[in-house]
């Protein structure tokens, strides 16, 4: 177990190694020099030589290279090129605030989706079954942007209740605080781009707990359960869903990445200050080191997901061997 | 491949959501090939009315089924033309990410060793790619264009189905046909693409349909993002201008509609490759 968690942590420096070469080169095959919008051509060509060397551009390409996988490893990601302030700075605040995003949908969503689907298998056929069947593959076919924006005109502009984007009212925490996450101002903002994502993100967990659920009740323990005399209740939920919960856990780390990488078109629609919005904004700003380490991130979380996704299989379930 | 068009038809029509589900695709592919000749207007063109101005964010009327947008363009043509933009896109990038996902699967399941090691340590970096970012960026780089949408998305789609095929074939090339293939000579060549992948087949083509409907959804992703091909009318582009313009909070009729025909698309195709499914895993079938 142990010697496998080394070779898996290997393999993740391995593959977060590549990533960034691969970014290092995507980014240097920018159209024109990734200065021009910060190096006013009207500039002295004193000035201009200045601020290249500030931004590390007048090395030669190997030197940049190994310079840029140094500080990367270390999590700094220089500075950006439109506000010249440090972009790890620029960027953790809106990482916290995809996350703030992320993980309260994603377990609510797969807290539900774990009850429902459970309960759903158990009355297969029924009339909830069928119409929640339907409505979930819906949703799951329906872009989660267009639902935002459908959500947007029901809730914001029709109806009034909640605005419709932002993270909190414009002005109202010049400076982002904890205390920012706990206001009645951020959660009027945060209910609505939440209950859109959670609509979404539960459809996935739901339909794979009601089809291992449907799989686990024609098995030969769940069977053995109700021989010896237990209440439908137990069966249901000590013996069955205790076993089916394992295809779905394992899901758990890989959406999370999934769910980061696809926040970029919620982020949009409702105008929420997350890495995603981050790094939309820097590529129409052409602000490359913002757009690499928001790129970078995203991709960590990718990587770390899927990690957790192969170490979780293995503790959940037994019968896995690791060599 | 008749007969294999056949099973395919005649399994996903056994069941009612499969039959539905096929119908609506049909409809969906017609209108991608008679779209442009059965849209009422020019896409693009401004409409105006009989006093000579510009319908602008008209709502649905008798001329303009599903309204106008705030330049006064024709929705419902609009939505007819984008059928073909998201089957394109769709079906080329599947094709692509299926071909490549069954090769690389093919070929690493079968040798093992440090093929094998080698292959999936790429597929992980391809893993660990975050897909829309990724695209979005490579398109900043590149252009936006149909082709580089395509070649984008497949780069980052193969992965999945490499891994899946894979497995399949690390069961199959253990199985006593292809040891028999072995003791009359066949080479590793003839062994894979003869004895194995046609038994990949089924397994390839459910794949074929789960990466269309994922691939129509980032089309619609990319559309919307404002980075989708500025010459091509696409349903994600559509809601792209509705959202940019501010104009969809006061003209429901220009968000609606798109969202509806990537549901149908979406939902028929995912059902059908469901439907399908059933082929590959029998125990689907008690479900």
């Amino acid at each position: 177990m142990n010697r496998y968690i080394i070779v898996r942590l290997i393999h993740m420096a391995i593959t977060l190694w590549a990533m960034l070469t691969l970014m290092f080169f995507l980014f240097r095959m920018l159209p024109g020099e990734p200065t021009m919008t910060v190096i006013n051509s009207s500039l002295s060509p004193q000035a201009q030589a200045a601020m290249r060397a500030q931004f590390g551009l007048d090395r030669p390409l190997v030197e940049q290279y190994l310079s840029y996988i140094a500080s990367y490893a270390r999590f700094d990601f220089g500075l950006s090129f439109q506000t010249s302030r440090s972009v790890s700075e620029m960027i953790e605040g809106r990482l916290v605030n995809t996350l703030a995003l992320i993980l309260p949908s994603l377990l609510t969503a797969y807290g539900v989706g774990a009850f429902l689907g459970a309960k759903l298998a158990w009355r297969r056929g029924g009339g909830l079954d069928t119409a929640v069947v339907i409505v979930a593959t819906a949703f799951q076919a329906a872009p989660v942007f267009w639902v935002g924006m459908i959500a947007i005109l029901f809730f914001s502009v029709k109806l009034g209740l909640f605005p419709a984007g932002h993270i909190v009212t414009p002005g109202a925490f010049p400076e982002p605080t904890w205390r920012m996450y706990l206001s009645a101002d951020f959660l009027h903002h945060f209910a609505l781009p939440f209950l859109v994502n959670t609509a979404y993100q539960v459809c996935f967990p739901l339909l794979l707990m009601r089809s291992s659920m449907l799989g686990a009740i024609g098995e030969d323990y769940v069977e053995f359960a109700r021989l010896k005399g237990l209440t439908e209740r137990r069966v249901l939920y000590r013996h069955a869903m205790r076993n089916s919960l394992l295809p779905m856990a394992t899901t758990i780390p890989m959406i999370l990445g999934w769910a980061v990488a696809g926040s970029v078109v919620i982020e949009t629609v409702f105008s929420w200050p997350g890495l995603g919005l981050l790094m939309i904004e820097g590529v129409e700003r052409s602000d490359y080191p913002v757009v690499q380490a928001a790129f970078f991130l995203i991709a960590v979380l990718t990587i770390l997901g899927t990690f957790a996704a192969d170490l979780l299989y293995g503790f959940l379930d037994p019968r896995i061997v690791y060599k | 491949m008749i007969e294999l068009g056949r099973t395919f038809f005649t399994t996903v029509w056994q069941t009612k959501a499969g039959r539905i589900s096929l119908l609506l695709l049909g409809i969906c592919i017609l209108v991608a090939l008679l779209g442009p000749s059965i849209a009422p207007f020019e896409p693009r063109a401004r409409n105006y009315d009989v006093s000579n101005k510009l319908l602008r964010l008209s709502p649905p009327s008798r001329n303009h089924w599903l309204g106008t947008t705030l330049q006064g363009q024709d929705i419902l043509s609009q939505i007819l033309w984008g059928a073909r933009s998201a089957l394109t896109v769709g079906v080329a990038t599947a094709l692509g990410v299926v071909l490549i996902g069954v090769n690389v699967g093919l070929v690493a399941g079968y040798y093992g060793g440090w093929i094998d090691a080698l292959l999936m340590r790429i597929t992980d970096v391809f893993l660990g790619l975050p897909f829309l970012p990724f695209i979005i960026v490579v398109l900043s780089i590149t252009g936006r264009s149909t082709t580089t949408i395509i070649l984008a998305m497949t780069v980052v789609m193969w992965r999945a189905t490499a891994r899946i095929v894979r497995a399949q074939v690390l069961s199959l090339k253990e199985m006593q046909f292809v040891a028999a293939a072995r003791v009359t000579g066949a080479s590793d060549l003839t062994i894979i693409y003869r004895e194995i992948a046609p038994n990949i087949v089924p397994l390839a083509l459910v794949n074929i349909a789960f990466s269309l409907a994922w691939a129509i959804i980032t089309e619609a992703s990319i559309g919307f993002l404002g980075y989708g091909d500025p010459n091509v009318i696409s349903w994600g582009s559509i809601m792209y201008s509705a959202f940019s313009s501010q104009a969809m909070y006061r003209a429901p009729w220009w968000v609606v509609p798109p969202g509806i025909a990537i549901m149908v698309l979406v939902s028929s195709v995912y059902l059908v490759g469901r439907g399908y499914e059933r082929i590959v895993n029998p125990r689907l079938d008690t479900q």
